[in-house]
């Protein structure tokens, strides 16, 4: 049943295969063969982006919100290397992405060619896999295998390289089931005998917790459904890392709140004081463990994870499990009850009332102000505000990104959008596009600060264009927040090029791009304001000018254990050793 | 500790063969990847050992099914039974690649290297070098009046011994081709 057509034709009819409905790109020299393709169907909806970093985080955001991969179209040369920083987050988050890149035809290829960059080779270590088609016979599998290595065991970012004479000639059109992707079959199930081992332990434990990530968000609905009933079940305290927020609802009562550089006290302590961590689809990321030497010193591990490379890489665990987290927790539950539901209700019963003890400390409190608007005042108003609505959050990269985690709360999975990874300023505007299309009456609000917000500000053209009501909530301290922080705690208070200058007026830049601008200095009017912001139907830049020298605490310094956290200005003198300083 | 009796660092019935796990002890590692012959594919290896800072003591690769479009990898690593085990895990992620098989704890193998030497001189010398080369097993490839190339195949040890002979009898230029390995037994 193959048809012949040209190699632009097999990528449309590819991707409609695939069911793609949005795709972000930005057209070229070496890619108008395809967008002549995309010019005349009305199938896929084609997003002309400004820049296309931007392309790539907005199916980032897509992808992330709908658990569907991500498409991005970008030409050759610098359409590809602009694209490289939202493969490299894509990467590292492990986010579902398709990225196909014309390249110039396959004879010129190796000539210094107008607009030829080697983009396999830049590729190479910022993709899960990348390939260069040079036959159009091959186009369509390729295609169909690119979505299939970029949606199954650990997700991430594929790149599909098309020289621009592939897309003119003729070739065999492959349909999906015909493709080959036996080439990668990642094992899903665990090893049910290390199941039974870690279930034993659970019914043992005294002071057991379960520490989540992305993976349990990536796995998908049955997870996150999976693991509540286990956490209900069994009433052990739950943490997670800034990728796994939503997982678990914030408003449970076992929820102790993210963990971490930032995380909150009675979970870091949780963490360190613990004898039984169930690590669920997380990565013991340097963000998360602090000090490997002192991590968790007390505790057996178990560590769930499809990526067998992930185990034992910084922590070793006495109960590594292969495989999805959805199979793996369902075979827990299911052991776990045929074994008759047992946990240690003394011990346990013993370490939440420690816990209940760490959590009056009341970590998250901060003083407030008449005359400032503070960072955390600012969202926790913006949580009040929007907590009953249908409302996905995206955010950029500093102080404000930890404030948003910490007092934003996310009941359901696939509503926080965050670059935790690779920590790319500019990833949350475009982002917050994505998300909007694909939830297109849904309130999409990006947290932001002034700074990461210029990085993709462009992207306000894109916004107007599609119509898509975005709020951009940017935390304007005029400063580089979080470098400031640092700085001030690590370097002298020698505040080097870590303030915001000529900074635009916010809200003439909405107008100009005939947007909404907001500006809000005074917390009496704040409550109005971000009122305003939600009804307003279509894009809003909010100015919030909030406090420059906060501080964003707890902190765990880098180079510390858990339980040397700092929770306020008056424990910070010399907190940061010369060793933790190299760190970043 | 607590009610729970599990040994720190010991996962005996894992997935992975944690030998002493804090272990700083280097070890050599023989390594065979089975990979698709396809464009770049040697670059992806290499590319993880340059990026994630491994070491390569070898490396040799060569198409060894045709019909199947597969190739053979064999690296010679260094480092922490910790990393050995990292390195075949990073291995095993990149798609291409189908088996990773570490030689040097699954069973007895068989290693071998090919190198050719040329060794210049004239009387005494020159008989010397044609003297152990025999006694090494060495063969003659090219010979002039003043010169030999020997081919020798052999443990990567044989091969340094016999350069060392070489050395002062006129050793001028040597290659190597890296090590080729095989686990013994059907
Ligand atoms: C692309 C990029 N460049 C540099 C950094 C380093 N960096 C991390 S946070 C930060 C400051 C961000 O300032 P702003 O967006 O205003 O947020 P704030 O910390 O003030 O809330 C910088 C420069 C980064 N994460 N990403
Ligand atoms: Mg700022």
């Amino acid at each position: 049943m193959s048809k012949t057509m040209t190699g632009a034709k097999m990528v449309v009819q590819a991707l409609k295969d695939q069911g793609v409905e949005v795709i972000f790109g930005y057209p070229g020299g070496a890619v108008l063969p395809i967008y002549d393709e995309i010019f005349q169907q009305n199938e896929i909806r084609h997003i002309l982006v400004r820049h296309e970093q931007a392309a790539v985080h907005a199916a980032e955001g897509y992808a992330r919100s709908t658990g569907k991969p991500g498409v991005v179209l970008v030409t050759s040369g610098p359409g590809a290397t602009n694209a490289v920083t939202g493969l490299t987050d894509a990467l590292l988050d492990s986010i579902p992405l398709v990225v196909l890149s014309g390249q110039v035809p396959t004879f010129m290829i190796g000539n210094d060619a107008f607009q030829e960059a080697d983009t396999v080779g830049i590729t190479r270590p910022c993709t899960k896999h990348n390939w260069l088609v040079k036959e159009t016979d091959r186009l369509a599998s390729t295609i169909h295998q690119g979505f299939h290595v970029a949606t199954s065991g650990r997700p991430g970012p594929v790149l599909i390289d098309i020289p621009k004479d592939v897309q003119f000639a003729n070739g065999h059109y492959t349909a999906p089931p015909q493709a080959d992707t036996k080439m990668y079959q990642p094992r899903v199930k665990g090893d049910i005998e290390m199941i039974t081992r870690l279930v034993e332990a659970m019914e043992l434990a005294e002071r057991p917790v379960f520490y989540t990530g992305g993976g349990v968000i990536n796995s998908g609905p049955a997870a996150t459904q999976l693991l509540r009933e286990l956490v209900e079940a069994t009433g052990f305290p739950i943490t997670s890392t800034l990728m796994g927020l939503g997982a678990y609802p914030a408003s449970g009562d076992k929820w102790l709140g993210m963990l971490g550089m930032h995380g909150l006290y009675e979970a870091n302590l949780a963490m360190h004081g613990c004898d039984l961590m169930i690590n669920v689809g997380a990565r013991f990321d340097d963000r998360i463990t602090g000090r490997v030497a002192d991590f968790s010193p007390k505790s057996a591990k178990a560590h769930i994870d499809i990526d067998p490379s992930s185990i034992n890489k910084t922590i070793q665990v006495e109960m590594p499990i292969i495989g999805d987290v959805a199979h793996v927790l369902e075979d827990m539950l299911r052991v776990w009850k045929s074994r008759g539901r047992k946990v240690n209700k003394e011990g346990l019963t013993k370490w939440w009332k420690q816990i209940n003890e760490w959590r009056t400390v009341d970590c998250l409190s901060f003083k407030p102000s008449e005359k400032t608007i503070k960072p955390q005042h600012a969202l926790a108003r913006l949580e009040e505000l929007t907590k009953g609505h249908d409302r996905y959050i995206t955010t950029e990269v500093g102080q404000h990104q930890m404030w948003a985690a910490q007092y934003l709360g996310f009941e359901d999975p696939n509503r926080w959008m965050t670059s935790g990874g690779l920590g790319t300023m500019g990833y949350g505007f475009p982002a917050s596009i994505g998300v909007q299309l694909a939830h297109p009456e849904s309130l999409v609000i990006n947290v932001a600060g002034e700074a990461s917000w210029l990085m993709n500000m462009q992207e306000m053209g894109t916004a107007i264009q599609y119509r898509l009501p975005v709020k951009q909530f940017i935390l304007n301290n005029e400063r580089l927040g979080m470098v400031r922080q640092w700085q001030e705690l690590l370097h002298g208070e020698r505040y080097s090029h870590s303030w915001s200058e000529a900074l635009p007026d916010f809200v003439k830049l909405a107008e100009a791009f005939g947007a909404k601008g907001i500006q809000c200095s005074d917390p009496a009017d704040l409550d109005d304001a971000i009122m305003e912001m939600i009804n307003y139907d279509g894009p809003v830049i909010f100015d919030c000018l909030v406090e420059k020298h906060e501080n964003c605490f707890p902190m765990i310094p880098s180079g510390e254990p858990h339980n040397k956290m700092l929770l306020g200005e008056a424990s910070t003198k010399d907190a940061i050793g010369n060793s933790g300083a190299v760190l970043v | 500790m607590s009610a729970l009796k599990i040994k720190k660092g010991s996962s005996r019935k894992s997935a992975y063969d944690l030998r002493d796990p804090n272990g700083e002890v280097i070890e050599n590692h023989t390594l065979a990847i089975l990979v698709d012959n396809e464009a770049g594919v040697l670059a992806r290896v290499i590319g993880l050992f340059s990026g994630r800072g491994y070491n390569i003591e070898s490396l040799t690769v060569a198409e060894v099914d045709h019909e199947g479009h597969l190739s053979r990898i064999t690296i010679v690593t260094r480092g922490t039974p910790a990393v050995i085990e990292q390195i075949k895990a990073q291995l095993g992620r990149i798609v291409p690649v189908h088996e990773v098989h570490d030689l040097t704890v699954e069973g007895p193998s068989v290693e071998r290297e090919l190198a050719l030497f040329k060794v210049t001189g004239q009387g005494d010398k020159r008989i010397e070098a044609l003297r152990l080369a025999e006694i090494f097993r060495a063969n003659v490839v090219d010979s002039t009046l003043e010169s030999f190339v020997f081919e020798m195949t052999g443990t990567s040890e044989k091969i340094d011994a016999f350069a060392d002979l070489m050395r002062p009898l006129g050793l001028i230029e040597m290659a190597r081709t890296g090590i080729a390995a095989l686990s013994r037994g059907a």
